[in-house]
């Protein structure tokens, strides 16, 4: 038995269309691959937006709370230097000549720290294997993976001819 | 699906699909580079071997090989360092700034103006590396613990704010840059039919997917990433120009130095941007992705930013007469009609004169004329920075330390040489990467393609 049936489409509205009649027979989607993102496709399968913009506001965060504390301990308690006579004694006093390094650690964390958690997240990583059901869904053609398990209550016929109405150029399991 | 106005000039011209696209892309990694390739490549190859050599000679003999003096401390490879990181100002604005703006122009060009920034600022990196004379020394410009020396680094100091805006700037770039070369790998990945090929695509891709929930990802960090980038284009040489900004020296101590210098980075950036994608699209066969439009849009960029500039060189004349301190009055009559007046001139010229040519949309238009004017552009910055470092050290306070600055031929070399150092990556990036942001292409299709234009223009 395979795990899954897979219906493919040669075009985006096509697909969304097909997605959307799916849905409507109470076929539960698995997932869609496609060649590039297709606004709109969350809403129609329902899938939550990410909260990856939050992760990289708390890296930020983090980063200009562990800036400004570096500064002041390097500068202000380990060793304060006089430098042109200018204040350097406090913190308040030396904020200004901090503010552009602070900003530059803010977004080099907040970027790296984003984009490791979005390589971790999506598990691509080097070495890591693909997963995309067709070699195609990278060039042209669009999929819709269906489960068996998760449409139990469908037979697999039906859900074979659901697929067949929504004119893909191809269906297959594996 | 957006639709676009029917006057608006479609961004990707002839009969697309989605899969002819990719056939178009994937052509020059997948084919054989043709002889001009290769002839490019040997003659960057060559002098980019010569601008390793006087590297490797200037270590070994330490910088008194350069033309440098006690009076002139600083001149052609801190002019090459402004140059570098100046070019590469353009792929981060193009691919942050106008990914914000919604300019869907950009996606033509973004990837090669990104890859363009990433060898740019590592060459720009590499000056202030061998200028230390000590380069095995060059990880102490980092905040280290104490057992490296009794002192931190001075926080205070717009040298070492360089040293975090351009290691942010490059990491940031090469991460942005990398996140949207993954879907495009894939694509080249599942195409590829020989084994070391596919392989080799297979890391790159990091087995991208392309499921519904990594392309809301995926747009998602690229906006965040824009939007942390932006700042970023601006604060990188907002800081450069504080390395000459907060000094004491007439002619580098002015506050218009960050607007100014941010204005003359686009400026060069795009210019930079505009010589190699006008080779690309001829060699690559690109014309229909890189139109002419494209080039048109790229124009109107470096005609603004170059009045910008423009009017920065008038605001400083007319500060250093209205201030009424005769040391920068005079730093500024030294410019123009002093010993290095050519190079003033040539600034002038070159960045603001010939640039107004694009107001005409003949001009504008012509890929010959864009060419031409942007090699314009790229020397004209050269000399601008050449003119604000090297024109202001020579002649300063006390007459008895005026000097002269004449290049010794490691100072040469080693420029040259960087631009063959960088000709070496960007034309093996070319061979090995896709030059072309293939999803995002791809999205724009059915709004901005050629035929579509005309299939809902008939509707």
């Amino acid at each position: 038995m395979t795990k899954a049936i897979y219906a493919l489409y040669d075009d985006d509205e096509v697909m969304v269309d097909g997605a959307k009649a799916i849905l409507a027979k109470n076929v539960r989607i698995k997932d869609v691959y496609s060649p590039f993102p297709i606004h709109g496709l969350e809403n129609v399968l329902g899938i939550k937006w990410t909260r990856l913009a939050i992760n990289a506001f708390l890296y930020g965060l983090t980063a200009l709370c562990l800036a400004l504390f570096g500064m002041s301990f390097f500068m202000i308690q380990d060793w304060p230097m006089n430098i042109g006579g200018k204040p350097n004694f406090d913190l308040y006093q030396n904020l200004p000549a901090f503010i552009p390094i602070t900003f530059e650690f803010t977004v080099l964390c907040a970027a790296h720290g984003m984009a490791i958690t979005y390589l971790i997240r999506n598990w691509t990583l080097p070495g890591v294997k693909a997963r995309n059901p067709h070699p195609r869904t990278t060039d042209d053609h669009f999929a819709i993976e269906i489960n068996w398990e998760e449409n139990s209550g469908v037979s697999s016929d039906d859900i074979k001819s659901i697929l067949q109405d929504t004119k893909p150029v191809e269906i297959f399991e594996k | 699906m957006q639709k676009e106005s029917a006057i608006r000039e479609p961004l990707i011209l002839g009969d697309k699909t989605y899969h002819q696209i990719t056939e178009d892309v994937c052509a020059p990694v997948e084919g054989k580079a043709n002889k001009y390739w290769y002839i490019v490549f040997t003659i960057a190859v060559v002098v980019a071997l010569w601008g390793v050599g006087c590297i490797l000679y200037t270590i070994g003999r330490g910088i008194g090989t350069w033309g440098l003096n006690t009076t002139v401390a600083w001149a052609w490879d801190i002019t090459n360092f402004v140059w570098w990181v100046g070019i590469g100002h353009a792929g981060t604005l193009i691919s942050a700034v106008l990914l914000l703006f919604r300019q869907k122009w950009r996606m033509a060009i973004n990837r090669s103006a990104e890859a363009m920034t990433i060898f740019a600022v590592m060459m720009a990196a590499l000056f202030p590396g061998i200028h230390m004379g000590r380069i095995w020394m060059a990880y102490w410009v980092f905040p280290l613990p104490n057992q490296f020396g009794s002192l931190w680094v001075n926080f205070n100091s717009p040298l070492l704010w360089d040293v975090f805006a351009i290691s942010t700037y490059f990491s940031v770039s090469l991460v942005f840059w990398y996140i949207g070369l993954i879907p495009d790998f894939a694509t080249i990945r599942d195409r590829a039919v020989k084994p070391v090929s596919k392989m080799a695509y297979s890391i790159l891709s990091f087995g991208w997917t392309g499921n519904a929930k990594a392309w809301i990802r995926f747009e998602e960090v690229s906006l965040v990433l824009a939007g942390l980038a932006t700042p970023l284009v601006f604060s990188v040489h907002s800081i450069v120009s504080m390395d000459f900004a907060t000094s004491v020296i007439p002619g580098w101590h002015t506050t218009i130095f960050p607007p100014y210098f941010v204005a003359g980075a686009i400026f060069s950036g795009f210019a930079m941007v505009q010589t190699l994608l006008l080779i690309a699209r001829k060699v690559l066969n690109l014309e229909s992705y890189i139109t002419i439009k494209h080039c048109e849009y790229m124009n109107i960029v470096i005609v603004i930013t170059g009045s910008m500039v423009g009017v920065a060189y008038l605001s400083e004349l007319f500060i250093s007469w209205y201030s009424g301190v005769e040391y920068e009055g005079y730093a500024f009559m030294n410019r123009a009609t002093g010993p290095f007046w050519w190079a003033y001139w040539s600034m002038m010229s070159c960045n603001v004169i010939i640039p107004q040519l694009f107001w005409f949309k003949k001009i504008r238009r012509s890929l010959i004329a864009s060419f031409v004017l942007s090699i314009f552009v790229n020397i004209g910055m050269w000399f601008e920075r050449f003119v604000i470092i090297v024109t202001s050290l020579h002649r300063d306070y006390i007459p008895s330390n005026w000097g002269m600055f004449h290049p010794t031929f490691v100072d040469i070399g080693i420029f040259v040489g960087t631009i063959g150092i960088f000709f070496v990556l960007f034309l093996l990036y070319s061979r090995f990467f896709p030059v072309l942001a293939l999803n995002e292409l791809k999205s724009i299709l059915k709004s901005s393609g050629d035929n579509y234009k005309k299939l809902h223009h008939n509707d």
